[in-house]
């Protein structure tokens, strides 16, 4: 399989494409990968969130700690949503609106990550404990 | 009746069927469903680029431009948030070439400006969903995942636009 002509050809393509690259391009090639990899490791933390904000229209509406069992109900353009809080996580668990995307959405883990339900005009966004604008709301 | 004649020259010619061809490709774009909302591989990228080499910034610029206004005008979707993060990503994109243009060409080839300017692209669509469109809620998330995209079908569309520029060379093709 390996050694069909077909594999060959497409080795040989994939050879000659790379001989085609300049240092320069290899340059900003290897200078963007590098870059993609520092947009993961920093944006895709792992870290565990510590709290919720909801945010209703254009106002937030409250922040609780995940450190909780807890519904919360909030009313919002449609009509009463309810978010749910447990052990680090949290979702959307009922919601009036249409779609039902942000209940599909399930539990929100990392912080960062964040649902929003566009129609009934509320939304979730996990924040870890690090997060640097949060002593300026305070 | 009067009968107004609008002088056209040869370059506005040239820009018009450059353009033309440049909406066929955002126009095939728009029908090919993407596996992650505003991932796109932005082949139309691979006609600026190749204008770019062939007749130089301004045309690049004219097409370029021209491809956003009409595409979104052919889609139903001018003046719409899509159409702003079309354009916004232009510009950027477009910032970007014109700075990349003067690298030195013995050893930056169009795939690194293709990179250069998918990355200007992404920049420039996220500023405005940061600014404009969803200004509190985590877009952040998703920026790897984009960046990711833009090495990858910048590359693509590099070496696209490459293969082509190489091709005129070789045995000039007339548009």
């Amino acid at each position: 399989m390996l050694n069909s002509p077909h594999c060959n050809n497409l080795r040989a393509q994939l050879k000659s494409l790379t001989q085609e690259f300049l240092a320069g391009d290899w340059l900003v090639l290897i200078a963007s990968i590098l870059c993609v990899i520092y947009l993961f490791q920093t944006l895709w933390t792992n870290e565990h969130a510590a709290k919720v904000q909801i945010r209703l229209g254009d106002k937030i509406y409250a922040t609780y700690s995940l450190n909780q069992q807890r519904e919360i109900h909030v009313h919002g353009k449609l009509g009463d949503a309810t978010i749910s809080i447990a052990q680090g996580k949290a979702r959307f668990s009922k919601s009036p609106c249409h779609t039902q995307y942000c209940v599909h959405q399930g539990w929100l883990t990392h912080a960062g990550q964040a649902a929003i339900c566009l129609p009934n005009q509320i939304s979730l966004e996990l924040l870890g404990e690090t997060k640097p604008y949060d002593t300026l709301n305070y | 009746m009067k009968i107004t004649q609008i002088q056209s020259t040869e370059d506005d010619h040239r820009i018009a069927k450059l353009a033309a061809i440049a909406i066929a490709l955002h126009m095939v774009e728009a029908v090919i469903p993407s596996p992650l909302p505003g991932v796109k591989p932005g082949i139309a990228n691979i006609v600026t680029l190749y204008v770019l080499y062939q007749y130089g910034f301004a045309t690049a610029a004219w097409v370029s431009i021209l491809r956003v206004f009409a595409s979104s005008l052919l889609l139903g979707q001018f003046l719409s948030p899509t159409f702003v993060l079309s354009l916004s990503g232009a510009l950027l994109s477009l910032c970007a070439l014109w700075l990349a243009m003067h690298l030195p060409k013995k050893w930056f080839s169009p795939v690194s400006l293709s990179i250069v300017a998918a990355f200007a692209h992404i920049a420039g669509q996220l500023i405005v969903v940061r600014l404009w469109l969803i200004p509190n809620a985590g877009v952040s998330y998703l920026i790897p995942m984009f960046a990711a995209a833009a090495l990858f079908f910048g590359l693509v569309n590099g070496l696209i636009a490459k293969k082509l520029i190489k091709i005129e060379a070789t045995n000039y093709l007339h548009l």
